[in-house]
């Protein structure tokens, strides 16, 4: 039997979204009540196991009477407030992010992006041919994950996942400004040379597949990384008495990519390097 | 935390120059004795340090980068890896902060750094003359966003790195003076005195100015002879409460370009349960065309102390923090000197004036980044952290500094506050005045101080505008143009907001009609590209293809540009309505006023 923590009682807040009434526990983001009443709300840095950096500006909503749009990821509904999702004021920022960022890294990797691009009708394309772009080689330097940050939109997520809000490693942080941006380890360090525990939560929370397993990168650089051939085995992990889940993704009878339940109690998708990438063994058919 | 501190090691000097801010290491646990694999040693195995209380150091990790860039030119892995260690701070996150700022380098570099300012007001007297100099005497030199010596136009800053930094500043700059004041920067000459940047000095009714070359700035003794701490009696004979009411009374609005209400601001502050408050006074005087603050420092440091004091005893707070621009070496200097003096007089520290309230002072240097004027960006800087601004709510008066209730003021803002006190509040309001920085194509450039109300005409008449006046830029690269016909907009906030546009910090940039407008819109454009801390999408990105559309339509006009400015206007209000701060919320400011007001590339 599995205990579920209810909680308190919240009392509810009313306010208004897009013209009509509705009621959101207090302390919900604005996003938590769009989702509840069904909304689709586009979102990237925001993660369902994390803070949200309310970053990628890709989730802006309008209040009424604030001067500039809202991150719903992280704007508490508060009781009267009065919230647009699909105003034309919305759509447009959502499609000039859309627009920036697809045309600044490579998003071929990220999932849903395609269809919002298409919703909001951006066009990636008309900042010309010499529009800047992140031009990064993929940091192939252990044998377990691999970092490519020219797909990385900076979210911001890793560094979280890393840091304070659950792995408290530290071993990566962004680095430099503006558009030269990046994640990096300290003086851009391999991570084998920095304080990384290969606990892998990073490649998680990644949104765009700028982190993944090096499985995967080999698998896509092969043409053989193919999602509908895979099953998904939740299981728990063996090697000590935590009682991780485990989620085993595996195609062609090989384990390719473990991850583990974001609702697990336990875990809350997070693993050890162990259950991350001690399945090797599983595979050794000798 | 699991720290991994790799296994580079500082050099002497780096050793020394951290150890003279921090002291020396206490134990084999923060890079003391034993640590360097010779062993801990029994005492160190019994007791480890760490936890909380070395954590709490964070804040020092700035100081710690300026006392390893001061003393060396620049910040080595080992010298990085040394200050992580004394500081129990990530490695990663310590390299995240020291790559933030532009006046760090994480690679050698010679030890003098000439940073010669090619900002509005340089650009428009000349900067590039002064770099095409530089290059061709073979010296090597850092394009700088604005100095803050606009009135001195065009500028340069030498900083030679040692035990003893020395600075030198050279306006107006000749590559020939640069190149000299690099090779023996402690040989330059004096800086000319701050009164000298204010044309009016001297005259009667100045209220803000009134001490700016009439006192000596650092003469304590001197400042209270020109009526210097009567403020603070009279806040303490009215008590904290009954100041924020006379600063509310008063109608005082913040100087730094948003305007909100001091005494409000005051209030919400002081009345927080929450506990310690903290007062920031904001001298990150960055806004290209912005040098008024530097001018009140240099001019009236003692001014600042005692306001800040004021403003501290009001919301509570016993610890002020004043951040400066790093670009200020004279201001640093005096307020030092202001600092020190005040202390020995029981004016700062554990009992000030015998009043039973205790209020002390920190000064902390910027490092070269733009976006540390924001207020909560300026609040993670001094943590030790990016400069990277927080989203808002909360608001800094809940959760500022250190997570704690804090009033933010811009150093103009604060400086009102004695008056207010002197005069009282209707009397004040009565004459309010507001400081311009005037600089560009005007004859007396320069910082000058008329009461609200006065017309922009009213101020360029006084500066001496120029027979051919194309455009006057207000509020600086964040501000907006306008014409030579609008001479008569108020210069009140109402008034230029009515206008359509803005009197931010308080930048009046005039261009005559030599200058070339695309130039000089690429160059704001180039600014905040440079500037953006990189945190939202909006600002990272827009920025950049800002930048990129302005570069392809400098040389064109009507219908060859028209695709561009559509996607200028585009980009810019998704950067005005979705980025997180001011900064890119403001950064399609000025070129969209070029377009609309001025008729650029039409």
């Amino acid at each position: 039997m599995t205990a579920v923590p209810l909680g308190l009682p919240r009392r509810l807040v009313e306010f208004t979204l897009d013209g009509e009434t509705v009621r959101a526990p207090e302390g919900s983001t604005i996003l938590d009540a769009c989702r509840a009443e069904g909304k689709d709300v586009p979102t990237l840095c925001q993660g369902d196991t994390l803070t949200p950096k309310n970053a990628c500006r890709v989730c802006v909503v309008e209040v009424e009477g604030a001067r500039t749009l809202a991150p719903a990821c992280s704007r508490r509904a508060e009781p009267g407030m009065s919230v647009r999702t699909d105003s034309e004021r919305t759509r447009h920022s959502r499609k000039v992010v859309l627009e920036l960022l697809a045309s600044s890294v490579d998003m071929s990797t990220t999932p849903g992006v395609a269809g919002w691009i298409e919703e909001y009708g951006a066009e990636p394309g008309r900042f010309g041919p010499d529009a800047a772009r992140v031009e990064e080689d993929p940091k192939v330097d252990n044998e377990l994950y691999v970092r490519d940050y020219g797909k990385c939109i900076l979210c911001y997520k890793c560094v979280d996942a890393c840091g304070e809000q659950w792995q408290n490693t530290f071993a990566i942080a962004v680095a430099g400004r503006g558009f030269d941006a990046r994640i990096s380890t300290e003086h851009a360090a391999p991570l084998t040379d920095s304080a990384c525990v290969y606990c892998g939560n990073c490649i998680e929370v990644c949104p765009t597949g700028a982190l993944s397993f090096k499985s995967e990168f080999d698998m896509r650089a092969a043409g053989t990384w193919d999602e509908s051939a895979q099953t998904e085995t939740t299981t728990v992990c063996a090697y000590c008495g935590v009682g991780c889940n485990v989620t085993l993704h595996v195609q062609d009878n090989d384990i390719v990519k473990v991850t583990s339940p974001h609702d697990n109690p336990v875990t809350h998708g997070n693993l050890c390097i162990k259950g991350r990438f001690g399945f090797a063994h599983v595979q050794n058919r000798d | 935390m699991d720290l991994h501190f790799g296994d580079s090691r500082p050099t002497d000097e780096e050793r020394a120059a951290v150890d003279t801010l921090l002291g020396p290491p206490v134990s084999a646990w923060d890079a003391g004795p034993g640590s360097d694999g010779s062993g801990r040693s029994e005492k160190d195995l019994r007791w480890a340090r760490g936890g909380h209380a070395a954590r709490e150091r964070r804040d020092l990790l700035l100081p710690g980068l300026h006392a390893v860039n001061d003393r060396v030119g620049w910040i080595s892995e080992g010298a990085l890896a040394y200050l992580c260690r004394r500081l129990m701070v990530p490695p990663a996150e310590a390299y995240g902060v020291a790559t933030f700022y532009s006046m760090f380098s994480l690679r050698p570099r010679p030890t003098t750094v000439v940073h010669a300012c090619t900002d509005l007001a340089c650009a428009a007297r000349g900067a590039d003359r002064v770099c095409a100099g530089l290059e061709a005497a073979g010296v090597s030199f850092e394009r700088s966003p604005c100095l803050g010596l606009c009135e001195r136009a065009p500028a340069a800053l030498v900083v030679r790195a040692g035990e003893s930094p020395v600075t030198a500043v050279v306006a107006p700059a000749a590559a020939g003076a640069v190149a000299e004041a690099a090779r023996a920067p402690a040989d330059a000459g004096p800086e000319p005195v701050a009164a000298d940047a204010v044309p009016q000095a001297g005259q009667d009714g100045l209220v803000l100015l009134r001490r700016v070359g009439a006192v000596d700035p650092y003469s304590l003794d001197d400042y209270r002879a020109h009526g210097g701490y009567t403020a603070l009696r009279r806040a303490f004979a009215l008590g904290p409460a009954a100041v924020i009411r006379e600063v509310t009374e008063s109608g005082l609005v913040g100087r730094g370009g948003a305007a909100f209400p001091t005494g409000r601001k005051w209030q919400a502050t002081a009345s927080q349960p929450d506990g310690p408050h903290y007062l920031v006074c904001n001298a990150d005087e960055s806004e290209p065309g912005t040098f008024k603050d530097r001018v009140v420092m240099e001019g009236d440091p003692y001014a600042v102390v005692e306001a800040m004091t004021v403003a501290g005893y009001a919301v509570g707070a016993h610890r002020g923090y004043l951040y400066l621009r790093g670009e200020y070496p004279r201001a640093l200097g005096l307020l030092e000197n202001a600092l020190t003096q005040a202390r020995a007089r029981g004016l700062l520290g554990d009992d000030v004036l015998g009043q039973g309230y205790a209020f002390d002072i920190e000064i902390r240097r910027g490092a070269g980044a733009y976006i540390c004027g924001e207020e909560t960006a300026l609040f993670n800087s001094i943590e030790g952290y990016r400069g990277e601004p927080r989203s808002k709510p909360p608001f800094p008066v809940e959760k500022g500094l250190f997570g704690k209730p804090t009033a933010a003021n811009n150093v103009e803002t604060l400086v009102n506050v004695l008056p207010v006190l002197t005069r009282g509040a209707e009397a004040f309001a009565a004459a309010e005045t507001k400081l311009f920085c005037v600089s560009g194509s005007v004859s007396r450039p320069g910082v000058y101080e008329l009461p609200f109300g006065a017309t922009l005409g009213d101020l360029l008449e006084l500066a001496g505008k120029p027979e051919r006046m194309r455009a006057v830029l207000l509020g600086g690269a964040a501000g907006g143009f306008v014409r030579p016909d609008e001479m008569d907009i108020p210069l009140t906030f109402e008034g230029t907001r009515a206008a359509g546009t803005t009197l931010g910090s308080g930048v009046v940039l005039v261009l005559d009609d030599r200058v070339e407008l695309p130039r000089i819109l690429l160059r704001i454009a180039e600014f905040f590209r440079d500037e953006s801390c990189g945190q939202c999408v909006p600002c990272r990105v827009g920025t950049v293809r800002q930048e990129e559309a302005l570069r392809r339509i400098a040389d064109r006009t009507g219908a060859a540009a028209v695709d561009d400015i559509a996607l200028l206007r585009e980009v810019g209000r998704a950067m005005r309505d979705a980025s997180i701060c001011g900064l890119g919320q403001t950064a399609w400011n000025a070129v969209e006023s070029a377009i609309d007001r001025l008729g650029a590339y039409a």
